[in-house]
């Protein structure tokens, strides 16, 4: 079991780890998520004791890596897959490190085998492209038959079929009871390996918990419905009787309304119950991919635009949610086109302000977030350098109220 | 195995299995702690599978033996008197220039570590730094030690059968031998040690060089009567200077004779591999 409690690295005035507690069980593959320069490279190398954290400590089995007993032979890692002499062979390569854990020469071979380098074990590194590196990166992470095993983006150069070999020998290994804390940026390769993500974003710890519960609290389903454009009436109808019924219903910019909680039948007898006719009633699903990085992108947004975005504030509209007895629980606010449509007009989608259930008091994003929820439409719009995103990319959204 | 007990281990697995927090696998290859005896294995696999080992070593041996041979041969062919020099000690300028090899050897023995990002699987595979370093710094100071000596010794063999002269007293074949040895091996000791403080191996070898050169060639351009007593020293305790001393040929009457250079070289070396150790076990790699 790897446990970081309170682990920090700053250089400098950067500070790229900040404050991670985290657990990674054993039996389990553990993603670790986040963008490129979050602090996973960082962690990883606290973790295996090649940085010294600033302040927090993060232990293997209750020890400091390098205070482990027999650390190779309880630890294996993949940190970079260049970082090998390029001068030397396959072979010889894994032979010094194997000598250096006091691991039989023999286990050299056969680790060659798992990844699949028989053939080019007496070939100099500096040849291999860096699939194969990756390989060879992963046969020395296996060399001790460790426990614990870490892998720095371990995908990385492969091809599908090495993509699929690392998917399941990373699945294998943590079904035989060891410790897997696998690094990635990219959540479609997470979703299909790990059990459990550890999501970090600028060094902070923005989510900790199982794929499952990612995925239920992440992946809503919703319907996307369009009336003829020439009837604002008629949207107006459907939209108080979706409401009625329990639906919550947002505007997308298109002038669609999203509607979740209801499903895609009962929108339609709905319609036809308040006589109105639909040009589109589709059903969608959120990506986790999409949630993933609207995750991610709303802590570097959220540091990075703080300014750009109070000096986009428009003067708040009156926000008649509440005298409206409020629209199915979607966070009101109307100030997209104030005035256009004065009644019953659904709350805009969020462009941005994509919320991610964080792990309770972890996420400094949620706190600023719920603060700036109640605002108007124009607060959460997309800062001007960020690119309107398509339709499609929108699939990730989710109020906050969601049920988790 | 599939006892009814599995299960329970997998509900509890750091309460009773023996993994305790680590987990519940247990490697079926039979668990050793490493010693430095591995780590020397293990530097030795490296040292040995790396071009760099045979080109830095091949280059000195070349250039001793070329350059001894040519001496003795230029000596013998001109019938000049050696004025009461010992005949070893025209061995003098193949091993200042070998030395050049040594020091780069040393410093890519960790530079490149450093610069392939190496050192990080290597400190994962051990988290005992000072391990590897010593390591590191025995299978080294071995290899350049052997090799020079080795050299030495056939180019001192050669030297005199060609010049046919007397042949030199015990002490003075030793310290043209061993002690050159000795003392190179120690001078790449150091160079290693530049090379862990330093971390980049262009840098590391150009500070050694400078090491090795500056101090006489500064002293050459001290003239004023003020600085004599600098440019001594500078002379005096210069690398070249020091391994003439060895040799029994120096440039000064004053100075370090004898083993003495050896034993300033390797107080050096000490002194350096305790400021590598300080720097490699303070500092993130």
């Amino acid at each position: 079991m790897i446990e970081a409690v309170g682990l920090t690295k700053r250089y400098g005035a950067k500070t790229a780890v900040d404050d991670l507690s985290f657990q990674v069980r054993p039996g389990a593959v553990t993603g670790f998520l986040g963008p490129n320069g979050s602090g996973k490279s960082t962690t990883m190398r606290m973790i295996l004791g090649l940085d010294r954290p600033t302040a927090g400590r993060v232990t293997i089995g209750g020890h400091p890596y390098r205070s482990l007993p027999n650390a190779p032979r309880q630890v294996g890692a993949l940190l970079d897959a260049k970082a090998v002499h390029g001068g030397r062979t396959a072979r010889t390569h894994l032979l010094s490190l194997a000598q250096l854990a006091g691991i039989p020469a023999r286990r050299v071979d056969e680790v060659l085998g798992v990844v699949g380098l028989q053939d080019v074990a007496k070939r100099r590194s500096s040849g291999f492209s860096l699939g194969m590196g990756q390989r060879l990166g992963i046969a020395a992470a296996l060399l001790g038959d460790p426990q614990v095993l870490l892998f720095d983006e371990p995908v990385n150069g492969l091809d599908p079929e090495g993509i699929h070999w690392v998917r399941n020998l990373m699945k294998t290994l943590a079904s035989e009871g060891r410790t897997v804390f696998v690094s990635s940026h990219l959540m479609s390769e997470m979703a299909l390996t790990a059990d459990h993500l550890i999501v970090i974003g600028r060094g902070r710890l923005l989510s900790d918990m199982s794929v499952t519960d990612f995925i239920s609290a992440n992946s809503a389903d919703f319907a996307r419905v369009r009336v003829p454009e020439s009837a604002p009436e008629e949207r107006e109808k459907l939209t108080s009787s979706l409401i009625e019924a329990g639906g919550s219903v947002m505007s997308e910019p298109d002038g669609a309304l999203r509607v979740t909680g209801l499903p895609l039948p009962r929108i339609s007898d709905l319609a036809h119950g308040a006589d109105v006719r639909l040009w589109e009633l589709s059903p969608h699903r959120a990506s986790l991919e999409e949630a993933y990085m609207r995750m991610t992108q709303g802590v570097v947004d959220y540091r990075s635009t703080d300014d750009a975005k109070a000096g986009l504030l428009e003067p708040p509209q009156a926000a008649y949610g509440g005298a409206q007895g409020g629209y199915g629980g979607t966070q009101g606010g109307y100030g997209a086109e104030p005035g256009h449509y004065p009644q019953h007009q659904p709350a805009d989608v969020p462009q941005q302000s994509w919320y991610a259930p964080p792990p309770p008091g972890q996420n400094p994003y949620a706190a600023t977030h719920s603060a700036t929820a109640p605002a108007p439409g124009p607060a959460t719009a997309p800062p001007p350098a960020a690119p309107e995103p398509s339709p499609a990319d929108r699939a990730g959204e989710q109020t906050s109220e969601d049920p988790r | 195995m599939t006892t009814p007990a599995a299960p329970q281990a997998h509900e509890h697995p750091q309460a009773n299995v023996p993994g305790g927090l680590l987990g519940y696998y247990e490697s079926p290859i039979p668990i050793r702690r490493a010693t430095l005896g591995d780590a020397i294995a293990s530097e030795w696999t490296k040292i040995r599978s790396v071009r760099s080992t045979l080109w830095t070593l091949g280059v000195m041996v070349v250039l001793m033996v070329a350059i001894g041979l040519m001496s003795a041969l230029l000596i013998a062919a001109a019938d000049t008197d050696l004025a009461g020099e010992p005949v070893v000690a025209l061995g003098f300028f193949g091993v200042l220039l070998g030395s050049i090899c040594v020091i780069t050897l040393g410093v890519l023995t960790i530079g490149s570590e450093y610069s392939t990002g190496m050192i990080r699987t290597t400190l994962t595979a051990c988290p005992s730094r000072a391990r590897v370093l010593t390591a590191k710094a025995i299978v080294f100071f071995l290899l350049a030690f052997v090799i020079t000596t080795v050299t030495a010794t056939v180019v001192a063999v050669f030297q005199t059968a060609i010049l046919g002269g007397g042949i030199d007293s015990g002490s003075v074949w030793l310290r043209a031998t061993v002690g050159v040895g000795l003392y190179i091996a120690a001078l790449g000791l150091v160079s290693l040690a530049v090379g862990a403080i330093i971390r980049h191996s262009a840098g590391a070898i150009t500070v050694m060089i400078a090491v090795v050169l500056l101090p006489l060639v500064l002293a050459l351009f001290m003239f004023s009567d003020s600085l004599r007593g600098l440019q001594r020293f500078l002379f005096e305790y210069s690398i070249p200077n020091q391994l003439g001393a060895l040799y029994g040929s120096t440039v000064t009457e004053t100075g370090p004779s004898g083993w003495e250079p050896l034993l300033l070289m390797l107080a050096v070396a000490a002194v350096a591999m305790g400021g590598a150790y300080l720097a490699l076990d303070r500092r993130d790699v």
